[in-house]
């Protein structure tokens, strides 16, 4: 399988501390990979690194062959690898509707002259962007919830909601934040079957999880950051058995429950 | 899809019509009112852009003045030294606010919240203070006057009703430009700023480019309004364009409705009309405008404009449960 994703030394510091250190790892097209580890381990300076919300020091970021390093967030997405963010970042006081009709900027082109004369292109492009919208919020099971206002959603919903919203703009990679964050059982597993068929979509999903559970059942292949370092990469039986991951998650201050402490939060 | 008999709709109807027969009003009138009609007029404008930046956009600005008196001053100027058109003198007056929102916006839009809301503030006395220091074309306080009125190509509307007329013109043009541009892909990436820049940019949107339009085009609509303040009235100095200009505009704005296109309308009128309301209140008129600009802002925090709206939805909930 070819790398959709390919990460190299990437380093990013903060003052005297080592958030992400010389870390190097591929994503495969076509599956589900995961980036775990306790807190503080840096997985989301990684996702930030990744997904241009930060400058790394040093190493460089390929997607699909092509060098993003140090490209501005809003190129990145337009490059098709578009994230989430552990905490939801909806637009409160729009609908779930509104919400993925915004999502799908990046497929349309008009700008002030189309919203003045309204041609024919410009009609299109709301009208593929209301289609598209009602067919993701299908897709994540919100189609009843579609003109409720993002705010007065649950939790779960919300964040199936943001999923939506990040397929909307055409991801060729979706860079997941704790999808599983706030979320019972019942809606974890909701959003287990919504990231398959996500795969379905010929979409690679990369997610950053608390969550074990969710992990080893939707994970191809899994990456372990403890201290801002790589210290494993394997399929999940592999990470299950890996002796650096027990000793990080078992012999220092963390414990591999307490994740699940922290979910309630 | 709400049906026509609905009774918010139908509230929606009453605003339009009590709005009507008023103009129908001081039309047939002609008198005090066709005045203070003209200054909603040209307030609505001037607020209308401020909604652009601060209600689709969720940005702030004390400084909109600024660009309002670059209009006015064009204006004025243009006309009566140089004795060029009305239209054209407008014109300048609007490409130049423009294109200072474009030099000025550049770097300033960068900061958020309290530090944008700071050097709105700063730019807003600059101009100010230029309009007051640059004596040589601006005369200073004593400001510039007779300024010819509204029209073209030589020919000035003969009367104030006339004039109010045109007012109303120019405020349909702007309410449709903003209606257009709201209900549209670039109306959409200004709501995803205004709910969470990080989001917006994660979906590929450029947030620098587009609070930049969004500047611009709050420029236009306030430099517009400045150039046709200065014809209506005939007169222009920089007391016109201060500090007061912003404190009532922000009310406007949010007795209206924030992010609703009827919002800056309904506030603009409201705000002009409330004080000669209680004009028989006598030495209690401040006192009694101040009580109902709370009560609105207590029973409709989000402004008049919106309430129709949050009346439908708390009826759709009771009928959903």
């Amino acid at each position: 399988m070819t790398a959709i994703l390919e990460v190299r030394d990437l380093t990013q510091r903060f003052g005297g501390l080592t958030a992400v250190d010389q870390v190097s790892f591929n994503i495969r097209a076509g599956e589900v990979s995961a980036v775990i580890g306790p807190n503080g381990a840096g997985k989301t300076t990684l996702f930030n690194l990744v997904s241009g919300f930060q400058r790394p020091v040093s190493g460089s970021i390929h997607f699909e062959g092509r060098n993003i390093t140090g490209l501005a967030p809003h190129q990145i997405a337009a490059s098709g690898l578009v994230r989430t963010f552990q905490l939801v970042q909806l637009f409160a006081e729009l609908t779930a509707r509104q919400n993925v009709e915004a999502g799908c900027h990046l497929r349309g082109s008009g700008g002030i002259w189309a919203a003045l004369s309204r041609h024919r292109r410009a009609r299109e492009e709301l009208a593929q962007s209301a289609n598209i919208a009602a067919e993701l919020l299908e897709f994540v099971g919100l189609q009843s919830r579609a003109d409720i206002e993002a705010a007065a959603l649950t939790y779960g919903q919300q964040r199936l909601l943001e999923v939506a919203r990040a397929l909307a703009a055409g991801p060729r990679l979706l860079l997941l934040d704790e999808p599983a964050a706030g979320l019972n059982a019942i809606e974890t597993d909701a959003l287990a079957h919504t990231i398959r068929r996500i795969i379905d979509r010929g979409i690679t999903v990369l997610l950053i999880e608390h969550d074990m559970n969710l992990v080893m059942r939707v994970a191809a292949r899994i990456v372990v950051l403890d201290f801002g370092r790589k210290i494993a990469e394997g399929t999940p039986d592999q990470i299950q058995r890996d002796a650096a991951v027990l000793e990080a998650y078992l012999g220092g201050t963390d414990t591999v429950s307490e994740p699940s402490v922290e979910k309630s939060v | 899809m709400k049906p026509p008999d609905s009774p918010f709709s139908a509230l929606t109807l009453a605003g339009w019509l009590a709005g009507a027969a008023l103009v129908g009003y001081a039309l047939f009138d002609g008198g005090y009112l066709v005045t203070v009609l003209g200054f909603a007029a040209i307030y609505a404008i001037f607020v209308s852009g401020l909604n652009f930046f601060m209600g689709y956009t969720g940005q702030v600005s004390f400084g909109q003045n600024a660009f309002a008196a670059i209009g006015g001053y064009t204006s004025a100027v243009l006309t009566t030294a140089f004795g060029w058109g009305v239209f054209p003198a407008m014109a300048s007056g609007i490409a130049a606010a423009a294109l200072l929102a474009l030099l000025i916006g550049f770097p300033t839009l960068r900061l958020r919240g309290h530090y944008l809301a700071m050097a709105t503030l700063a730019l807003g006395m600059i101009v100010q203070e230029i309009a007051v220091q640059w004596d040589s074309v601006t005369m200073g306080y004593t400001g510039i006057a007779a300024i010819p009125a509204l029209g073209a190509f030589g020919y000035e509307l003969p009367s104030d009703r006339a004039q109010l007329v045109a007012l109303l013109l120019a405020l349909a043009l702007c309410l449709w430009v903003a209606s257009r541009l709201k209900h549209s892909r670039l109306g959409q990436a200004l709501a995803a700023i205004a709910g969470s820049e990080d989001a917006a940019r994660a979906l590929g949107i450029d947030v620098a480019r587009y609070k930049l339009i969004a500047f611009v085009i709050a420029a236009i609509y306030a430099a517009f309004a400045g150039s046709l303040f200065a014809h209506f009235v005939g007169f222009v100095s920089p007391e016109v364009f201060g500090l007061h200009m912003v404190v009532l505009g922000f009310t406007m704005l949010y007795v209206g409705g924030i992010g609703t296109v009827a919002g800056p309308l309904v506030g603009a009128l409201i705000i002009s009309l409330l004080p000669e309301t209680f004009r028989g209140f006598k030495e209690f008129q401040d006192l009694a405008y101040g009580a109902a600009l709370i009560l609105i802002l207590i029973y409709a925090p989000k402004g008049l404009a919106s309430l129709v709206r949050r009346l439908r939805m708390r009826s759709d909930k009771r009928r959903a449960a």
